[in-house]
């Protein structure tokens, strides 16, 4: 199964046999464990559910550390779901590792980007500046909101708000390289999220 | 961040002979041709170290037939074959881009004093 959990440890380079140098975000990823399949039959859908990460079993709460126990798994800091086809072969309680991936493979990565908090037009829509001088005292403004015609602001319109910390996926990455020693996986260009937050990988779906 | 360190540490080259700003140095710099290998020599004085890690680069200027030539290598790059240091130079500062708007005999870097 080409899915798995991980953090996102930073970015960095290396020199590829050629001797270019390409960018690699690093991700320490796995071993996940398998804490739960869902089902055509109990739950309509086909998934699983991967846990990752260490958490002292007092801070997990008592409905999850029931699950944990009933399951004999060692208690996890996220549960993330992966859909999978009829024929996958896991079972509750298997261990995943990077090396479910070779260098490269193309996957999928998604994450939580970096909070941008409340931003103007010019950084979160990518809107050009007005004039700085020459008496003009509009410089980052949103400009027109509509005609006068229309008397009313379309739905959709982009103005200043809420950027960032929202889910993002780059499809399409090169595996660089998989350390399975070190649960090290590298991937060519850069990845959603700060350092030391959650990433989920899995196979390009296209 | 420790895991990025021994990640880049791990590329780091410890072959290369100390040098710094101020150095004339030899580097022998692999250039592919098609599928054919050679080595090219590229000569000068180093006029910067930049950078920290597996990403840092330094400059070489040389003057060939009147035109200054500048070229930025990684210092870590497999692409180096070696490095030969020619002569050391003492010089005052890190940095040495005031030789770009000097020519001749002020152009000239002192020996080091060994």
């Amino acid at each position: 199964m080409k899915a798995i959990l991980g953090k996102k440890i930073g970015m960095s380079q290396v020199f590829d046999q050629q001797g270019e140098l390409i960018p690699v975000t690093v991700i320490e990823a796995g071993p996940c464990t398998v804490v739960e399949k869902r089902t055509l039959e109990k739950d309509g859908y086909l998934a699983v559910q991967l846990g990752f990460g260490f958490v002292k079993e007092r801070r997990v709460t008592k409905p999850l550390a029931g699950q944990f126990k009933k399951k004999g798994i060692a208690p996890v800091k996220y549960l993330r779901e992966f859909p999978v086809g009829p024929d996958e072969k896991v079972e509750v309680g298997d261990q995943i590792k990077v090396d479910a991936f070779t260098a490269g493979d193309r996957v999928d990565v998604t994450g939580r980007s970096i909070g941008k908090g409340f931003q103007g037009v010019i950084k979160r829509h990518n809107f050009h500046r007005s004039f700085m001088g020459h008496g003009s005292k509009y410089h980052r403004g949103v400009g027109s909101l509509q005609s006068r015609d229309a008397s009313r602001v379309f739905p959709g319109r982009k103005m200043p708000g809420h950027m960032g910390d929202e889910k993002v996926t780059i499809r399409g990455l090169r595996v660089v390289s998989v350390d399975p020693e070190k649960n090290l996986l590298l991937v060519h260009g850069a990845v959603p999220g700060p350092r030391g937050s959650l990433v989920m990988i899995r196979e390009a779906t296209r | 961040m420790d895991v990025l360190r021994l990640l880049e540490k791990s590329q780091m080259r410890t072959d290369l002979p100390e040098f710094g700003p101020g150095d004339r140095v030899k580097v022998y710099f692999k250039v592919v041709e098609g599928n054919r290998e050679r080595l090219q020599a590229f000569d000068g004085v180093v006029i910067r170290r930049q950078g920290g890690g597996l990403r840092e680069t330094f400059t070489v200027r040389r003057v060939s037939y009147g035109v200054g030539i500048e070229r930025t290598f990684p210092v870590h790059s497999p692409r180096i074959d070696r490095i030969e240091v020619v002569r050391r130079g003492r010089v005052r500062r890190a940095k040495l881009f005031y030789l770009r708007g000097l020519s001749g005999k002020s152009a000239r870097i002192a020996d080091a004093r060994r």
